[in-house]
Parts: structure tokens; sequence; C-alpha cells
């Protein structure tokens, strides 16, 4: 097979060893073990960031890789973690990663019907169809007081022990912070897979040109709702485990606000590049941190001018302004 | 008697009131090598975009191999085997000439519903995009992005995802526009060196080209057929050359 035409061509072989794990892959996760190391006082900020960075790596999955350009994620994040929190509350089912998985089917349930019809219009109008599907789950999550708590949310969720061993203390969120650690691993290695495919270069196919797809024979449609389904699930997962971590439940995880900020997180970040929702919720929580305790009463407008300086200068985030960076050394130039 | 490769009969399309195409009955052969001309806004590129399904007909249909396809969607006739390319180039802007080719090759192929296998293993996927570019000597591109290419190599990229199709039909809207003289040769040696056996029809202002290349020829005027014929007939037709030959030399 080797000696196939072409094969050793540079184009070819960056197509064939783009998948291949990259030297610096593991930091990132060497870097949240070291965390619950030397922070242990911190661990409810790192079970944060990590559910944050699984919310925007779903997000990657349609906006960077697919471009479908949405600003009603949060639905999906709040289906898991609502179906989480209705399962526990009322008493039905309190195991963990079976009530996760229950979380992922429910919210690709959500992200199949809505995306069978959504995923039929583009750009603007897309757009505000997935703010309005995401304010109909709001005020049906208000209104049905009776299961959701209303706008109360449901709080002191009784979840039980991982394995039947790990208990989940909001005070103490250590099993929390392991067990989001590894349930964002999986999803990464999933979310990694999945784009490196065939299926995934289609969907940069589509993302670069939505025209061109049909002319070659691309099913865009279905591609685009198998996509938004599989983002939807891994989006309720990161709502499900949010619940699980947190021990309650609220409107706020089916908000704009959630919405808007998973994507002010992964534009930071660097969309369509994996680890730009790493970097982006890393950035964006240490920052909203930083100035918060700066200047508590304004601390936004830091982020706003942050946001603005990235949109205009640095359009594919931190990730892409060190990729150019990274491409200019003259080192590295005149290795390539 | 068998029923021609494609066939349109009495196809119709109306942009609100402007007749685009009227009652067109046209047929495309089996290895034909046919070409449509017409002076602008006669309807070309709509006639395509009929045919590939871009657009549905007002009236009259389509059928391929005596099949009806009329109501056949864009991407299913690509699986049956009618490819195009754009008179103004679709491309996949971001990614590399390989991977533009990949594309196509690999819904062909089937590979691209496939989440699990990174893409790059696809070894038959990958070694037949890169047979397709040698043959339009487009190897030494192969790693470049789109945008890195002059104008002409991205004309033939465009050939390169038709041609990954490996089609039965391929229509060819305008090739060589916008492509620098001294480079266009490239892009009329690829057409003529394409598989006999498949069936083409070239739409193109350049007469040059067009005598060159075809065996029949169509010219469309106002949305309908105004003659067919072979080069000869249609080069001695004075009402032709009222029309449209007479006016040759602006696009």
């Amino acid at each position: 097979m080797s000696a196939s035409p072409g094969a050793a061509h540079p184009a070819a072989l960056a197509l064939a060893r783009r998948h291949r794990l990259r030297a610096w892959e593991p930091i990132p996760w060497v870097l949240a073990l070291a965390f619950y190391l030397a922070f242990p006082k911190h661990l409810g900020f790192g079970t944060e960031l990590l559910v944050t960075v699984l919310f925007a790596l779903s997000l990657d999955l349609v906006l960077g890789y697919a471009g479908i350009v949405t600003l009603g994620h949060a639905a999906f994040f709040g289906t898991g973690a609502y179906t989480v929190g209705m399962l526990a509350k009322h008493g039905i089912w309190n195991e963990p990663i079976t009530s996760l998985i229950l979380a992922a089917l429910v919210a690709s349930a959500v992200g199949f019907g809505s995306g069978l019809v959504l995923l039929r219009t583009r750009g603007l109008t897309l757009l505000m169809l997935t703010l309005c599907t995401m304010a109909l789950l709001e005020e049906a999550a208000n209104l049905g007081h009776d299961y959701t708590g209303g706008f109360d949310g449901l709080d002191n969720l009784l979840i039980a022990p991982l394995f039947g061993v790990f208990e989940f203390n909001p005070l103490y969120p250590t099993t929390q912070y392991l067990y989001v650690l590894a349930v964002l691993f999986l999803c990464f290695v999933f979310v990694r897979t999945l784009v490196y495919s065939p299926f995934g270069q289609s969907l940069t196919g589509i993302r670069e040109n939505l025209l061109r797809m049909p002319a070659v024979g691309a099913p865009v449609q279905a591609r685009l709702v198998v996509c938004y389904t599989l983002s939807a699930a891994t989006a309720g997962i990161a709502g499900g485990i949010w619940a699980q971590a947190n021990a309650y439940v609220n409107l706020g995880t089916l908000g704009l606000d959630r919405a808007a900020t998973v994507l002010i997180i992964l534009v930071l970040g660097g969309h369509g590049r994996l680890y730009g929702a790493f970097i982006g919720a890393a950035a964006y929580l240490a920052l909203s941190h930083f100035l918060a305790k700066i200047y508590p009463t304004a601390w936004q407008l830091g982020l706003g001018l942050l946001l603005v300086a990235i949109a205009l200068f640095a359009r594919n985030g931190i990730l892409g302004m060190a990729e150019t960076l990274w491409h200019r050394l003259p080192l590295t130039r005149a290795a390539s | 008697m068998r029923p021609p490769l494609l066939e349109t009969r009495r196809l119709c399309h109306n942009f609100g009131a402007l007749a685009a195409a009227r009652d067109i009955d046209f047929r495309l052969e089996a290895g034909a090598r046919h070409a449509l001309i017409g002076p602008n806004g006669a309807g070309k590129t709509t006639f395509v975009n009929l045919l590939t399904g871009v657009i549905q007909p007002t009236r009259g249909e389509i059928l391929m191999r005596g099949r009806d396809i009329t109501g056949v969607g864009q991407a299913e006739r690509v699986k049956l085997g009618i490819a195009r390319t754009f008179q103004i180039n679709r491309l996949f802007r971001g990614l590399s000439v390989l991977e533009n080719v990949y594309l196509a090759v690999a819904e062909r192929l089937g590979a691209a519903p496939s989440m699990v296998r990174p893409a790059g293993r696809r070894r038959d996927v990958v070694d037949e995009s890169m047979h397709l570019l040698e043959t339009l000597k487009l190897t030494d591109d192969a790693h470049h992005l789109i945008t890195e290419l002059p104008y002409g190599r991205q004309r033939l990229v465009e050939l390169a995802i038709a041609l990954g199709l490996k089609p039965e039909v391929l229509l060819l809207d305008e090739p060589a526009a916008g492509v620098p003289s001294a480079e266009s040769h490239i892009i009329l040696d690829a057409v003529d060196s394409l598989p006999r056996h498949i069936g083409v029809l070239i739409i193109d202002h350049d007469m040059d080209l067009v005598f060159r290349f075809a065996e029949r020829i169509t010219v469309l005027v106002s949305g309908s057929v105004f003659a067919s014929g072979s080069p000869g007939e249609i080069g001695a037709n004075p009402a032709v050359r009222d029309v449209y030959l007479g006016h040759a030399g602006h696009g």
C-alpha cells in the first residue's frame, strides 16, 4: 500500500498525520491534574471551568466545524441539567453516570427535533430561531413549576455516590472535579475523533462552501442535523454534570446569558480548533475573576473591550493569534 | 433505440415575469461533446441549474436515460452521475487543494458519513484524489490553500472537484472564464483529455474554444433554443451569425 502514487506527497502526508497526537496535547490534561493537587481549595472553580470547557467544546462542533451560528446552545445545556435535576428531585433516578446518559439522550432528542426544523434556514433567521427555541424552553421551565421548580429551580439534589462509593460534597468538590475531568476527557476524545473523520471533513466542507456541497453529492441537511444532534448530546452532558456537581438547577442553565457567554468563550479561545474551548474558558473565567476583584462595579467593561479587540484584530481568537505568531518564527518557517 | 443520456422536454422556468427557459427540448448523448452558446442573459446558466436540480422547472421534464429525474434533488442527481463546474469558482477556500478534491471523492466512494476512522487513513480516497490532481498537473499545489492559488489554478481545482465525482454527464459552465489566455490552454487540454464516454456540455463565450471542442452546438436566445446543429451548420447559419456570432468578442 505504501508504494501507491502520491502517498508520500506533503499534502497527503499532512492529511494522513493531522489526527495524530501532537507533543503538546497532553499539556491541558496534565495541568488539570496539577490543578487538583495544587489548589485543593479552588476545586469548585476548577469544576466550573471544566464544565465550561465541555460546553464550549460542544459549541465548537456546530459553530467551529459545521459553521452553524447559534445563540441558543444553552437550550441543550439546560435540557441536560433539568433532566438530571428532575429525575433526582422527584426521586426517580439519581445514579450519576446513567443520569448523564439520559441527559445526553434527552438533549439529543431536543437537538434532533429542533435541528430538523431550524437547519432548513441560514444566517440571521437561523440565529433568531435558535434563540427562540431556547427562550421557549426557558419559559416552559418557568411555567412548569410543579416539575421544574419554576423560577426558584430545583436545589438540594441528592445525587447518589459515584460507583456507589465516592460522595458528591458541594463544599469539598474533589469527587466532582475528577468526575468532570474524566467525562470531559471522554467527550473530548469523541469530538476529536469526529472532527478528524471523513464526516468531520465534510462538516468543514459545509462550513467553507455551503452551496458547493450539494454539488458534490453531499446530503447537507442530514449532515447538519446529525452534527447538531451530537453537539446537543455533548452540551446535555455538560449541563447534566453541572447540575450534579452543584446539586441544583435553575433557569439560568437555559438562559441567553449562558448561551452568549459560551459563544464569547469560543470566539475568545478560537473556534474550529478543538483547544480553543480550553483556552477560551480558562482565559474568560480567570479574567472575569481577576477583573471582578480589581474593579467590582464595572468589571464587564474590561471583558467587553477585550472582545472588541479580538473581533477587530484577532478573528481566530487567542489560539489563532498563537498559530500566526508560531508560523512567523524564523525557526519554524525554516523547518517547514 | 436507446434513450439519450440526458434529455429535457419542453422545459420552462420563470423568474417572476421573466421566462429564463422556454420550452427547451434538448438531448445530450453519451460521449457527446456538446456546446451551449448564446448572448448574455440567454438563460445558459439557468439551464445548467435546471439540469443539476439547483432550481426546479416551472414546467416540463428532465430525463436521464429515459428515467424522469425532474423531482430528484441536487445531491441525488450527483449520485446519478451529473456533475458540474461553476461559472464563478465555488471552492472550499480555507482548505487545501487535496482536501477540496477529497470532499468530492469521499462522497462518491461513500466514505463521507464515516465518523471513526481518520480522514487521512482512507487511502482509497487520498490516493484517488492525488491521482486526479496528477492528471490535472496540480500535484505541486496539492498542499496549498485555495486562497494561495492564482485564479487559473483555482479553475483547475473547480474541474478537479467535478471529475472526482466520476460523472457520466459533465456540465462545464464557462470553464476558462477569468483565466489569463496564457494559462487557458491548461484548461482546454484538461477538457480535451476527459474520458471519452462522458457526455460533456460546455457553455462558453469563447468561440475558438467552442468550435475546437464541440461536435454539436445549441444556440440559446432569450431562453429558447434558437438553433442546433454541427459546428459547420451553426457557423454557416446566417440567423445565428446575426444574433450572436456577429457580436462575438465581448463576453
